[in-house]
């Protein structure tokens, strides 16, 4: 089969139990799914977390991914994002080589991007930036002329627009 | 009234309705060991191996259709587990293992055999639980025994730490259990029922898949029902048999690998396959992309999963299978498909699988009917993996539910000894054969002596060819007859075995003595074995090659009367 490969955005809420992130990577792993990017916090309910996972495969197999997941027993509802409505969020850190000839333009980009300088240093500054992942990459682009030390990103995170259907 | 974690495991299980445990002691599960004798309730079976435990447990529980129970000490008793686990996983069948763990202060530290046992079994486990507290076993146990032997049913593993079995805790066994993302049973949606209907209905070719889900959901009657209204012949997958009767004039047997040939080519002739409880698993398809491409596939299955993960589907019903299949009774036309009939004739007709040739040489699919005569297809046949597995398939003949308990999905070499044990336990009423290779009986002939230890009555028949023939037969066809590492010049005397653990014990070396000895066995008090000496070097026909197509198959030599 040849279908064309596409990144998805599946959303799961899982009971908060010790074991449950190994439970759902190993699923990943041992069916071979490939995981771009897993971010994992609290949901509004008390015991309840939600993950939010970035899936590069086709339609049968993100079927599958949908499928498996939703037959962990500590798994209570998985959906798929992709296409609905939604807002799609990630938040990098990067650390950037700086000079005081280059701060002021790297400055200059960090406003450009609404993005925030967290941390500076005589060699060095700390860049805050939330956004889609384009957006953040598009950023780390400009920024390689002046040396990027260090890239800590957590990944998408997603949520529907509106009220939940009933 | 407080309790030990000990006596509360002990309490969960008589609240399950537990009243046989196959297990073996070590450090970490003596203060459970220690309340034993306070519930003589409970019958523990000492076994001598724990993966005769688990597959004890499995053939228990494939026999009697409750939960079957073993437990192992931590560390290798835990480990020794893992093959029976993975076995009962592939083929769904409801298993509660329970395990003992180092104390808690001793878990991460590499205590004295400690295994994170949760993580070995992770995945070939439904679920697994390490309890941290007594007052949390109650509730563990009881959702591992909801969990095993619902939905699509599976082996589930309690992990107990050493000292939460004698920490104490109230005693309280919960009435149901607060699992938010389980919900195992339900009926179908009806939409999908009739677009079924729909899809039945216009079938001029149709053929029933009919899996193991049949027997688990105790769907045989329906089944019955289904392909009698509407004529459509019942194809069954090796965990599938036993099913639907053989004798039904719409049986046409197993397909796939080594299944006949009328049931592979109808499968792949067919404008409608309709599979029930079955997972289109390789060995029933052959290449995946070449599988029955005129058809259109409905797959009910209970396991939404199960649904186009191998097979493109037209119509998935996920439910459970017998409300399924009485759903789409009613919907179904009755009908005759006499042209559809009479190509089936043809096909049987055209290819003769499972002619047995004639000749005085020592067969071992004369031994597997004549075993079938004999017991009326009345016996539970119990068989471990291989050729003698393929053979007892396709010469036994099967007319009652749950007559044929076999490691289907993983393949267990070793299974037929423990799982007759286990099956006989569960089924005292039943005669139980074990069929069982030279091979494979090696691998777990130590339960013999728990066999015998407890007096359990297994009819044991060795396909003794001095091989593992199967992986023999592949060397033959496809690495030039080159039999590396498959000849076994060293097996030992299995009369002398019998005897030497108190057993009875027949050899047979030619075809004339294959009655007498069946005979012999079925009217000797106890457990015996039988010694086959068979063919050596006989062949399963017919055979699908591996990837191959199902219309590739190699059928069986076209000669085959030979001068005696």
């Amino acid at each position: 089969m040849t279908a064309a490969a596409h990144e998805y955005t599946i959303v799961a809420l899982v009971q908060d139990r010790p074991g449950v992130l190994n439970r759902v990577s190993s699923m990943f792993r041992r069916r071979g799914y490939n995981i771009v990017s897993l971010a994992v916090g609290h949901s509004e309910q008390l015991g309840l977390s939600r993950m939010t996972f970035v899936v590069d495969c086709d339609d049968a197999t993100i079927d599958q991914v949908r499928k498996q997941l939703d037959k962990l027993i500590e798994v209570i509802e998985v959906t798929d994002m992709t296409g609905l409505a939604s807002v799609t969020r990630e938040l990098a850190l990067i650390k950037v080589a700086s000079s005081p000839e280059t701060r002021s333009e790297i400055i200059q980009l960090v406003d450009i991007f609404r993005a925030n300088i967290v941390d500076v240093t005589i060699g060095s500054v700390i860049i805050e930036v939330t956004g889609d992942e384009n957006k953040v990459d598009s950023l780390l682009t400009l920024l390689e002329t002046f040396g990027i030390v260090e890239i800590m990103r957590t990944g998408r995170i997603a949520i529907p627009r509106g009220m939940p259907l009933i | 009234m407080k309790l030990t974690g000990g006596q509360i495991v002990c309490e969960a299980l008589l609240q399950e309705g537990v009243t046989d445990i196959f297990g073996l002691p070590g450090g970490a599960m003596l203060p459970l060991y220690g309340t034993l004798p306070q519930y003589p309730q409970i019958n523990h079976i000492l076994v001598r191996h724990e993966q005769g435990a688990a597959m004890a447990a499995d053939g228990y529980a494939r026999a009697s259709g409750n939960v079957g129970v073993c437990w192992a000490t931590s560390g290798p008793g835990a480990t020794n587990l893992v093959t029976g686990l993975a076995n009962a996983m592939m083929d769904s069948v409801p298993l509660v293992a329970i395990t003992g763990q180092v104390a808690r202060a001793g878990i991460g530290k590499d205590a004295f055999q400690e295994t994170d046992v949760t993580g070995v079994t992770l995945p070939v486990t439904k679920h697994n639980y390490l309890v941290m507290h007594a007052s949390e076993i109650a509730g563990a146990i009881k959702e591992a025994f909801y969990i095993a032997r619902t939905g699509r049913p599976g082996p589930v593993l309690v992990d107990i730490p050493k000292d939460v079995f004698t920490e104490e805790a109230d005693f309280v066994y919960p009435d149901s259990c607060d699992l938010p993302g389980y919900r195992p049973a339900f009926d179908p949606d009806m939409k999908d029922v009739e677009s079924a209907a729909v899809v039945v209905n216009a079938a001029k070719r149709p053929v029933i898949l009919a899996g193991h889900g049949v027997l688990l959901s105790q769907a045989t009657q329906q089944l019955k029902m289904l392909a009698e209204k509407a004529q459509i012949p019942v194809i069954t997958t090796l965990l599938g048999i036993s099913c639907f009767p053989e004798s039904h004039i719409l049986s046409m047997g197993m397909p796939g690998m080594h299944g006949v040939a009328w049931a592979s080519y109808a499968l792949h002739e067919a404008d409608v396959i309709l599979s029930l409880g079955a997972r289109f698993d390789d060995r029933v398809t052959g290449d995946i992309s070449r599988f029955a491409p005129d058809s259109k596939k409905i797959h009910f299955d209970i396991d939404a999963s199960e649904i186009g993960k191998t097979v493109p589907t037209n119509v998935g019903v996920v439910g459970d299978l017998k409300s399924s299949i009485e759903k789409l009774i009613p919907l179904v036309e009755q009908k005759s498909h006499a042209e559809w009939m009479r190509r089936l004739e043809g096909l049987r007709d055209e290819h003769p699988s499972l002619k047995i040739r004639n000749t005085q040489k020592l067969l071992p699919q004369q031994i597997l009917q004549k075993i079938s005569e004999i017991t009326n297809s009345q016996a539970i046949i119990v068989t471990g993996v291989g050729q003698h597995q393929m053979w007892a398939a396709q010469h036994c003949t099967f007319e009652e539910p749950g007559t044929l308990i076999t490691s289907g999905g993983l393949g267990t070499m070793g299974f037929e000894v423990p799982a007759a044990m286990g099956a006989k336990v569960a089924r005292p009423d039943k005669v139980v054969w074990s069929i069982a290779g030279d091979g494979g009986f090696q691998m777990t002939l130590s339960e013999l002596a728990t066999i015998a230890e407890n007096n359990i009555e297994v009819k044991f028949a060795i396909m003794n060819n001095n091989f593992l023939g199967m992986v023999r037969q592949w060397q033959e066809f496809f690495y030039e007859s080159e039999y590396t590492a498959t000849h076994y010049t060293g097996n030992p005397d299995f009369v002398k075995l019998a005897d030497a653990y108190g057993l009875t014990g027949i050899r047979v070396d030619n075809s004339a003595d294959v009655e007498g000895a069946i005979r012999q066995a079925m009217n000797t008090p106890g457990t015996v074995i039988i010694d086959f000496r068979v063919e050596q070097e006989e062949n399963v026909f017919p055979m699908i090659p591996a990837g191959q197509s199902i219309y590739e198959l190699m059928e069986e030599p076209t000669e085959i009367e030979e001068p005696a």
